[in-house]
């Protein structure tokens, strides 16, 4: 049971998709604030449907995030008037979002030079 | 930027543990949020709200198992099932009381003496000068030639003190009893002679005064100064803050009260506590062998070695053998063959600690056999239990518990169990600390003082031994339960025990390792009692029943020697004019007690031996009549009469085997002994006898006259009149004398030898007390397994009384089995107890280790206890209405 299916059903090995997915939260709560059910919402936005998140990973996901200190969480009433649980980046959450997607450029930089390599 | 994540995480961590509650309710909401959303969305999408509610949890996977993961991410897991499980357990013990006071009880007599036991060797052994700062380096030190151990003497101290580099300070330390005067008011006092150096070097500080200057040591009794305890300060002086400077009497000499020591400070005697110290130049007041200070021969000194940090016992012990040899080679009038030992405090081998040793060491092997005895019944117990929970478990298992959770519930069980029973055993070992005070010799004038420890390091032991036996007697129910085979369970509810018939042997196996270990304390227990009996029984060379022993304390009154003498003609002329009273006679030491007896290195006159080869003899110095009195038979010769007195020729009465060691078995009546430097002519020749112990094996001995050496006190009285009759009659005979006299105890000296041989005594009676609780455990074990038996085979017994059996049958039956499970128990025990009874040796008293008699009473109670333990479950087993088990 990976955490993120993507949608051709290729298997990807489980820590590069965890780093994935926490660099993928920690981006979409470094916007604005949001609660589980938003961020569920803007995952399969902006990703315009290519990974789906399940439901039943983004939870675990985000309570991690939250233990490591990097989001704080917060009961906010939310737009329909319920009690809502949002999530807003922390400053050590800025720390870790700006290293991991440095992390991110470097790997996609050199996965994306390497594929255009053997392509010609 | 560590620290920044700990602000972050610790607070996060802690809300975790300690609102538990509020966080799982704000899971539950912010997933309840999450649902109703995506319902919402489901239905908008078209959806009916069936289907989009089935949808939107399909989406969460399964709801419980996202939450479980969540709560995986609060990494507090571990913690949070250890409470879970031990809030659980606290519910399974509640349930069943009956059950769970059991476990507790005996884990708790188990847990509980293995902590008195610890307590008493930290207290006793390891750790017995709590005030002390630098124990750990302090070491006891000795000298040891031919004859065995001995004392040191102060020249070889002193050039011990100045030659190694390895012990950072030396401490000279001898206990003294001595009657102590204030005012008109006398009593026994007991104290230490000590080097100057004595507080300085264990980093005691006196709360008022000062303590001895280096000086004080120096100069033939030129220093009457005395440190007191602060017992004798509270006691004798009632607090006095002025007590500086004021005087009391020791043994008629002043002495300037300069200190008094801190609270808690004892002194150095493990054992007894000392009420005063005085420096060593004292030393001739409280003992009457003359100054010892300047002469290489006398030792007296039971000294102590600080060795520097770092400095093991081993370097330093090849330090002190080395300097012993140059010793040896500088006097060899005086050293020839000694050489100096260390020992570690716990094994020093002049005062309780030594003496406890033994007794120690068997108390810790029997209160394990006895933890191992609770631990197996305690597991058996479980056992039983477990059959009971069979059914939970199986539930649990198929509902997807892990096995290993089931595992870590069962042990947190155990350990909530082996937690409790710690608390308990505290408690017993808080109340039974000072039991061996009890069992401690009694003095007049002696203060007691045996401190059991319970420190950190006891409670760190005995935690231990929670842990330990928690796994000893958690783990093997555990395993089975971790063995449960799911499809079988299900298929029958009814059936054996937990893991059927086949694992009987486990639970048999426990019931066999008590009753062995318990038939071993038996048999232990047994040969020591028949070794004390023994012991009282013995004949020690001199009548013990015929002669009495008591003492007429005249220095204590101010007496001088020449009072001393014509008091003690006095009385013994009294004495032996009463009816009933053979004879009396004084001496200064009586055999078989506390007091040790002279000695001094004997030369003899024509003898074929080296003439530097003077060997150390022990002497006893006695009045007229004393061999008649004790009932000594004299082989050739005379006794001292009263003409030996001081201006007479100077003579001795040798025993049997001195004659063998110096005179060849000839006669040597009429030939001259050299003792402490003065010529004596040999008179007589006495049996030889025991002399300081039971134990002892025959050795060189004689006896000097009372009048021609120093003063004595101990009186022996022949009689065959009872000694409380005696005790009146010796008082009025005093009292006439002098109204300010009053004789000591009188006892018989088979009681004499019998409180000598205390040491023994106690470690008899503690083994009866561990091997009554072991026996008593052990039968519990063996009801417990029979009576399991009895009711898990109802049917079968039912069987067979409808088939005709009757009671005597179920009877034969039932005790048949119990009577196996002992005979198996006490063919290992007795194995077993051939090899181990071989330790108690040292304690063993013309007794052999494996004595038929004592293994024959021991068979005899085991069986006892099996048949009283299988007694109750057979009256239940014939009570069986075969009608009904057979229905069920």
């Amino acid at each position: 049971m990976s955490l993120v299916t993507e949608t051709k059903n290729v298997s990807k090995p489980a820590d590069f998709v965890q780093g994935t997915l926490d660099l993928l939260l920690l981006k979409i709560l470094a916007l604005e604030p949001l609660h589980g059910w938003a961020v569920s919402q803007r995952l399969t936005q902006v990703s315009g449907n290519i990974l789906q998140v399940s439901d039943g990973s983004l939870y675990p996901a985000l309570h991690k995030l939250e233990q490591e200190g990097w989001v704080r969480a917060e009961w906010k009433t939310s737009d329909l008037g319920r009690r809502a649980k949002f999530y807003s980046l922390t400053r050590l959450g800025r720390r870790q979002l700006a290293s991991e997607s440095a992390n991110w450029e470097r790997l996609s930089g050199a996965i994306t030079s390497v594929v255009k390599l053997s392509e010609v | 930027m560590r620290l920044e994540r700990w602000l972050y995480v610790v607070p996060l961590r802690l809300r975790s543990i300690f609102r538990y509650g509020r966080v799982e309710e704000e899971l539950d909401e912010e997933l309840a949020f999450h649902l109703e959303r995506q319902v919402a969305e489901n239905i908008a999408r078209g959806l009916t709200p069936e289907q989009a509610q089935h949808a939107a949890r399909q989406a969460l996977h399964s709801l419980e198992r996202t939450k479980e993961e969540c709560r995986d991410m609060r990494k507090v897991r571990l913690l949070e099932d250890l409470m879970k499980d031990l809030y659980y357990a606290l519910r399974m013990l509640r349930r069943s009381p009956g059950f769970s006071i059991l476990a507790i009880l005996c884990l708790t007599l188990g847990i509980g003496a293995t902590t008195v036991v610890f307590s008493w060797m930290e207290g006793i052994l390891l750790r017995p000068f709590p005030l002390v700062a630098a124990q750990d380096r302090l070491v006891a030190i000795t000298s040891e030639d031919r004859n065995g151990r001995d004392d040191l003497s102060w020249p070889d101290f002193l050039d011990l003190r100045e030659n190694s580099t390895l012990v950072e300070v030396f401490i000279a330390d001898r206990i003294v009893s001595t009657t102590l005067s204030i005012g008109a008011r006398s009593e026994r006092a007991t104290g230490s002679v000590v080097s100057a150096n004595y507080f300085q070097a264990l980093g005691i500080h006196p709360i008022l005064g000062r303590t001895f200057d280096p000086s004080d040591e120096i100069g033939r009794n030129a220093h009457p100064v005395t440190v007191i305890s602060y017992q004798a300060w509270k006691d004798r002086y009632a607090g006095d803050v002025n007590i500086i400077g004021k005087t009391q009497l020791f043994n008629g000499v002043k002495h300037t009260i300069i200190g008094v020591a801190p609270p808690g400070f004892h002194g150095t005697f493990v054992g007894y506590s000392f009420q005063f110290w005085v420096p060593a130049s004292m030393d001739e007041v409280f003992d009457a062998g003359g100054y010892k200070l300047e002469n290489r021969a006398a030792r007296w000194i039971e000294g102590f070695a600080l060795l520097k940090p770092g400095v093991t016992i081993q370097q330093a012990q090849l330090e002190m053998s080395a300097i012993a040899r140059r010793l040896e080679n500088d006097y060899p009038a005086t050293n020839r063959g000694m050489t100096v030992k260390l020992y570690p405090l716990w094994q020093t081998p002049f005062n309780g600690a030594g003496t406890l040793l033994p007794t120690l060491r068997i108390s810790l092997v029997v209160a394990c056999f006895v933890l191992f005895i609770a631990c197996a019944n305690v597991g058996n117990l479980l056992l039983f239990r477990s059959f009971a929970r069979r059914h939970e478990m199986t539930v649990r298992l198929s509902l997807g518990a892990a096995r290993h959770r089931l595992l870590k519930q069962l042990l947190t069980e155990s350990l909530l169990l082996a937690l409790l029973a710690g608390c308990g055993g505290f408690a017993v070992a808080y109340w039974c600390r000072n039991l061996i005070m009890l069992l401690f010799p009694r003095y007049p004038g002696v203060i007691v003082n045996l401190p059991a420890a319970i420190d950190w390091r006891v409670l760190a032991l005995s935690a231990g031994v929670c842990v330990i036996s928690t796994l000893l007697f958690g783990l093997i129910p555990a395993l089975q339960a971790g063995k449960i085979d799911l499809a079988d369970a299900m298929k029958s509810d009814s059936g054996g025990a937990l893991g059927g018939r086949g694992k009987a042997w486990v639970r048999s196996a426990l019931v066999l390792v008590q009753v062995s270990l318990s038939f071993v304390l038996l048999v232990a227990a047994g040969l020591l009692l028949k070794s004390v009996r023994a012991m009282r029984d013995s004949n020690p060379g001199f009548s013990v029943d015929q002669t009495l022993t008591t003492s007429v304390d005249m220095i204590a009154a101010g007496y001088n020697p020449e009072r001393i003498r014509s008091f003690e003609d006095a009385l013994l002329d009294r004495l032996q004019r009463m009816a009933g009273i053979q004879t009396a006679a004084f001496a200064r030491v009586n055999p078989i007690s506390y007091k040790s007896f002279s000695s001094s290195k004997i030369d003899i006159a024509r003898s074929e031996r080296q003439k530097e080869e003077q060997p150390v003899i022990e002497y006893a110095e006695v009045g007229p009549a004393y061999l008649a009195t004790l009932g000594i038979p004299l082989i050739s010769g005379r006794e001292f009469t009263r003409a030996d007195n001081e201006n007479a020729r100077f003579v001795a009465v040798v025993n049997q085997t001195m004659v063998r060691q110096f005179w060849a078995g000839k006669d040597p009546v009429g030939q001259r002994l050299q003792v402490k430097g003065q010529w004596v002519q040999v008179v007589g020749v006495a049996q030889d006898s025991k002399y300081s112990s039971l134990l002892e094996t025959a050795k060189p001995f004689f006896y000097v006259p009372l009048r021609q050496s120093i003063m004595g006190q101990a009186l022996a009285i022949r009689t065959s009149l009872p000694p409380g009759i005696v005790a009146r009659a010796l008082t009025r005979a005093v009292k006439a004398l002098d109204a300010n006299l009053a004789p000591g105890e009188v006892i018989t000296m088979r009681e004499q030898v019998y409180r000598m041989s205390w040491s023994e005594r106690a470690a008899v009676t503690l083994l009866m007390i561990l091997g009554g609780i072991a026996l008593a455990l052990a039968a519990i074990g063996l009801y417990g397994i029979i009576s399991y038996n009895v009711s898990q085979s109802t049917r079968e017994l039912g069987l067979r009384i409808a088939l005709g059996a009757d009671a005597s049958d179920l009877m034969r039956l039932i005790v048949s089995y119990g009577f196996a499970l002992t005979a198996a128990g006490m063919i290992v025990g007795g194995i077993a107890a051939l090899g181990l009874t071989r330790l108690l040796g040292y304690l063993l008293y013309q007794v052999s280790p494996r004595d038929p008699l004592t293994f024959a009473s021991a068979i005899a109670i085991m069986a006892a206890a099996s048949l009283l333990a299988c007694l109750l479950p057979a009256w239940r087993a014939m009570r069986i209405d075969p009608v009904q088990a057979l229905r069920n």
